[in-house]
């Protein structure tokens, strides 16, 4: 791929009712992905993931700025977007009522493949994310997993040297993530394929991304790898703790914990630095307070943490 | 980590490929074969879906013609009555389901599917408009049928219908896509392809002789009522065929403009 950088500008207004102040989707967003590269956006909803998604995908006009793909100006020839990548999109209404096999070997011939090609290319992908028993039946009828994977396998047909997918694992289970993980690193392995990933699961992002772009509000708070991004947050460490009932606030060291704690019913989250840990840890698990503690986790920092250190507000993460 | 400094090596190195050739383009689709992909696939959904459907079309048809037994009595009020009833299939069919399923489509982004993928628009919309039309035709031969027997009137002209039907069919598909493309809720689409066809059940089954002049000129506005007045026409002892190859000529054209109209609709509803 080679890259593409888009600045979408000052004024990316979407309609809204007259009551509501215009909103700024994407706010002079830069990025640059390379070829080859599995590239996440990761961000709670409304972040404007969806919508920066929609104008490289040429789905949407930016108000100003420029998009390349490949080589290929995608504002002035929107119409290339299409030949260059394949999109998975939230929505499967388009595909709903087809059966899994007919979804694919139609999306395949719309990519402009001839029906054998198209037959044997949806063959392959059926197989390859292990579909083919279900192929006979509509969409409709599956799983939310099973559903999703069906989409998947319909970006997958008329090979794209870019795939754009927006959170394409939702509500899919553990085999069929393995499936979807395998066939992208397949795909990049063999033919240098690049991958564009929209998600808010922060263990997704950490495990499978090569570099991510952390947005907010429109913009990007930050990007790199996800280790150089948590290398930002390095000095801290998490501290969880689970009261058995409620905090034993007269003990004085756990009420002056109170004050950096993220409370959210009997957890308490705090991120603090590691002798400040040790010391809170040694206070919680000896003497008084020990006796209102459920359980507690000590651990390195995670994506989330990056995000909520960078200034997100950190709801609509998903940990899972 | 040295991961900064080789990451700036890497993007420097990239920076001099840039002007490298482009990635070449995937194929396109042609308009043909991806309008036979849409066809097979729209006819599939339809038929999976819809076929409950289809049969309330029927006997919605049926119902009318056996209601109008007791008031019209033969003559031009029953051919007008059974090609009325008949048409009213694809007027159900294409018009009224295919707004409710472009609205649909467009309101929950459905359309993103197609608008990314290199297919013209007009394969679109013709494939989803043909077998719409297509899955009215068993509706609409049965209601032609039973409404012959009932009637009295000859089954010797009803190969016409292989004309009507594809003809009414792709004005009234081309109304339907177009509405449903244009509104900008899917309850408006669904709305509109109702009171579509409510027009054509008034204006075209109903005789037109007792209708008030403003309803005339209605009547005369909506394309249905051509292909109504063309399967009318051919029930007659000696049919006027110019005549009815003028008002099929009108529904080929209103199906032209109408389908141009819905291409032009999808193409703005696609890119928002």
């Amino acid at each position: 791929m080679r890259d593409l950088v888009k600045t979408y500008p000052a004024a990316r207004g979407r309609r809204g009712t007259p009551a509501t102040p215009e909103v700024r989707a994407t706010d002079g967003i830069s990025l640059d992905v390379r070829r080859g590269e599995i590239f996440g956006l990761l961000g709670p909803n409304g972040a404007g993931k969806s919508t920066l998604v929609r104008q490289l995908t040429g789905l949407m006009r930016p108000d100003s700025g420029s998009v390349e793909i490949l080589g290929h100006d995608i504002l002035r020839h929107p119409e290339r977007a299409a030949r260059i990548l394949a999109y998975l999109g939230q929505e499967s209404t388009a595909l709903d009522e087809l059966t899994v096999s007919l979804a694919v070997e139609t999306t395949a011939r719309l990519r402009g493949l001839d029906v054998r090609a198209a037959r044997a290319e949806r063959d392959d992908v059926l197989e390859e994310l292990a579909l083919t028993p279900l192929a006979s039946r509509p969409l409709k009828k599956l799983s939310g997993g099973q559903r999703r994977l069906a989409c998947f396998a319909t970006a997958l047909v008329g090979e794209r040297p870019l795939l754009v997918l927006d959170e394409p694992t939702t509500g899919m289970d553990p085999i069929a993530r393995r499936a979807v993980w395998g066939a992208v690193d397949r795909r990049r392995a063999e033919r240098g394929t690049t991958v564009l990933l929209v998600t808010h699961n922060v263990i997704e992002a950490e495990t499978v991304m090569d570099r991510v772009a952390v947005l907010d509000h429109g913009k990007v708070i930050a990007c790199d790898s996800p280790v150089g991004l948590k290398e930002q947050v390095a000095g801290e460490v998490r501290v969880e703790l689970v009261w058995r009932e409620r905090a034993p606030l007269d003990v004085p060291e756990v009420a002056a914990l109170r004050s950096s704690a993220v409370e959210s019913g009997r957890r308490w989250s705090l991120r603090l630095a590691p002798d400040e840990a040790r010391a809170a840890v040694a206070a919680v698990t000896g003497g008084a307070a020990f006796a209102a503690l459920d359980d507690f986790t000590l651990a390195t920092p995670s994506l989330e943490d990056v995000y909520l250190a960078l200034g997100g507000n950190g709801e609509g993460l998903v940990k899972a | 980590m040295s991961a900064v400094p080789l990451e700036a090596a890497v993007r420097a190195d990239d920076r001099e490929r840039t002007a490298e050739a482009a990635a070449p383009l995937g194929p396109r689709a042609r308009l043909f074969p991806a309008l036979a992909a849409v066809y097979r696939a729209q006819l599939s959904r339809a038929r999976v879906a819809r076929i409950p459907l289809l049969f309330v079309a029927t006997f919605q048809s049926v119902g009318i013609m056996i209601l109008m037994r007791g008031v019209v009595d033969g003559g031009d009020e029953a051919r007008a009555v059974v090609a009325g009833s008949s048409v009213l299939v694809v007027a159900f069919v294409a018009l009224n389901l295919l707004a409710q399923y472009f609205g649909q489509l467009r309101a929950d982004g459905g359309l993103d599917h197609y608008a990314t993928l290199p297919v013209p628009p007009a394969a679109v919309v013709l494939g989803a408009a043909g077998a719409y039309a297509s899955f009215t035709v068993p509706g609409t031969v049965v209601t032609a049928v039973v409404g012959c027997g009932l009637f009295g009137l000859p089954l010797g002209h009803l190969w016409v219908l292989a004309a009507v039907i594809p003809l009414a069919g792709a004005a009234l598909a081309g109304l339907g896509a177009a509405l449903g493309l244009l509104a900008p809720r899917p309850e408006l689409a669904t709305l509109l392809g109702q009171l579509g066809m409510s027009a054509a059940l008034l204006l075209g089954v109903l005789p037109a002789e007792r209708m008030p002049g403003v309803l005339q000129y209605a009547r005369d506005l909506l394309p249905s009522t051509y292909g109504v007045e063309a399967f009318a026409r051919t029930f007659g002892p000696h049919p006027d065929w110019a005549a009815v190859a003028l008002d099929l000529a009108v529904c080929a054209g209103v199906g032209v403009a109408s389908l141009a109209i819905a291409t032009w609709a999808y193409r703005r509803a696609a890119v928002r």
